[in-house]
């Protein structure tokens, strides 16, 4: 190790939930603590910070990702949409969320963020996509709380409402 | 849970890579980073250097060359699951993909970070080792070429140099028809594989088989190639007593064991896996033919 000097930063640039934003960062910092922490933005939640729980998946590029093996500087430049990018600005809620509410697809909510933007990526890129297609998707994301079972239900019902263009 | 502080570098081409790993002591490089970063923040690592390679754009293709697919080290694996030249010319690589971790790691994951980290679990090595894959490695000495069959020292330990890296892979494609499988048996899909095989298989005019091969990883440090298996294989007709007898082969492999898989599973897992891959294969040859 070399000694400890004050903490290189990078300055970065990214578009959050279509608003151009930048911060300061050390490159140690990932991109879920930037997001929660720099932006204020605590939708996306953290919950084992090594790859396996899912909960902090964001989409970057049109891609799902985990936020917590993401560097914050390397998503200078991307285009990132957290939970709070889905619904309207007028709080009307994408039907995915809605799907979630009607059918019990969280009980504790800490999965849930995950869930959300990865079935909103995954049913973007694949609108016809069938039970067991949406259950292999979410095969990353852990829930405690439901069993799955409500919330691939109302995966499958958003799916039909995201197709028919709503 | 986070990472001990380190400086950050983001070179643009190869020559700036190399000339930076040459001059950073105690470096990492970061592709996919999806199980480096886990590493960094549980402090497993803890490099003075991280050097990103994501923005060198030359290190990111899929084509087809003299008989060969080629892939850049930091093609990312959704790319590849979803790439209709590797649909056409090398599907086996994306049924082995949908098993390598899950969507969102994907979406990040690279083939050269995959075949570097070289986890004794990971798919993508096997499917290398299953087309005698060559790695190109680039270093301060310039270039050079690793066959797969040499490129594990041990246990997630790659023949790569401190000062080198990979920049690609070529697989050679099979120039006669032939049918594939890739089977896995894990926990739950995208977890490690506790046994995953993959198979290329060719059948001649009578019917019986002409090309054999068998790949295995999950059950040594690094994936196995059942040569031996594979040349008994060559005349028989592919019967389920041939896939039987296949199958007893695999059973005789050495295999790891771990605190929750005894090698006796492993070994018998290696033996069903077998059969069915080869039954797959040769379904998917006799269509082929």
């Amino acid at each position: 190790m070399t000694e400890q000097t004050a903490p290189m930063r990078e300055r970065i640039t990214l578009t959050v939930n279509g608003t151009s934003v930048e911060g300061l960062v050390e490159p140690r910092q990932h991109l879920g603590d930037f997001l929660r922490q720099n932006l204020g933005l605590t939708g996306t939640h953290l919950g084992c910070e090594h790859g396996v729980c899912g909960a902090c998946t964001v989409i970057v590029d049109g891609h799902p990702i985990r936020s917590c093996l993401m560097l914050a500087v390397q998503a200078d430049g991307a285009n990132v949409t957290t939970v709070e990018g889905m619904a309207k600005a007028d709080g009307t809620l994408h039907p995915l969320q809605a799907a979630f509410r009607a059918h019990h697809g969280l009980q504790c909510g800490f999965c849930t963020p995950g869930m959300l933007t990865t079935l909103h990526a995954f049913l973007s890129a694949n609108p016809n996509a069938d039970e067991s297609a949406i259950r292999e998707a979410i095969s990353g994301n852990l829930c405690r709380c439901t069993g799955y079972e409500s919330i691939v239900d109302a995966a499958l019902a958003a799916a039909r409402i995201m197709q028919g263009g709503a | 849970m986070k990472p001990a502080p380190f400086a950050y570098h983001r070179p643009n081409t190869i020559n700036d890579l190399v000339a930076l790993v040459a001059s950073c002591e105690n470096a990492k490089l970061i592709a996919g980073g999806q199980s480096l970063v886990p590493m960094l923040n549980m402090r497993y690592v803890i490099p003075d250097h991280v050097i990103d390679l994501n923005r060198i754009e030359s290190l990111n293709f899929i084509r087809e060359n003299n008989g060969a697919i080629e892939i850049g080290a930091m093609t990312r694996q959704c790319e590849i699951e979803h790439d209709q030249l590797i649909a056409r010319r090398a599907p086996i690589l994306q049924d082995a993909l949908r098993h390598v971790g899950h969507l969102q790691t994907r979406s990040r994951g690279t083939i050269g970070g995959s075949l570097c980290h070289l986890d004794p679990a990971a798919e993508l090595p096997g499917i290398a080792a299953l087309y005698d894959a060559t790695l190109h490695i680039a270093g301060p000495r310039g270039t050079r070429e690793v066959n797969i069959a040499d490129w594990s020292l041990g246990y997630m330990t790659p023949a790569l140099e401190p000062d080198e890296v990979l920049t690609h892979i070529t697989f050679p494609l099979w120039k006669e028809p032939h049918g594939h499988a890739f089977l896995e048996i894990a926990r739950r899909l995208g977890d490690f594989a506790i046994v995953g095989v993959g198979c290329l298989l060719a059948l001649d005019r009578n019917g019986a088989i002409a090309r054999a091969a068998i790949s295995l990883v999950g059950v040594s440090t690094a994936p196995v190639r059942l040569s031996d298996t594979e040349a008994a294989l060559i005349g028989q007709k592919p019967t389920e007593s041939t896939f039987k007898a296949a199958a007893e082969h695999a059973r005789t492999i050495e295999c790891l064991e771990d605190a929750q898989i005894s090698a006796s599973y492993r070994q018998r897992l290696a033996g069903v896996l077998v059969a069915r891959a080869l039954k797959l294969a040769s379904a998917r040859a006799e269509i082929t033919k």
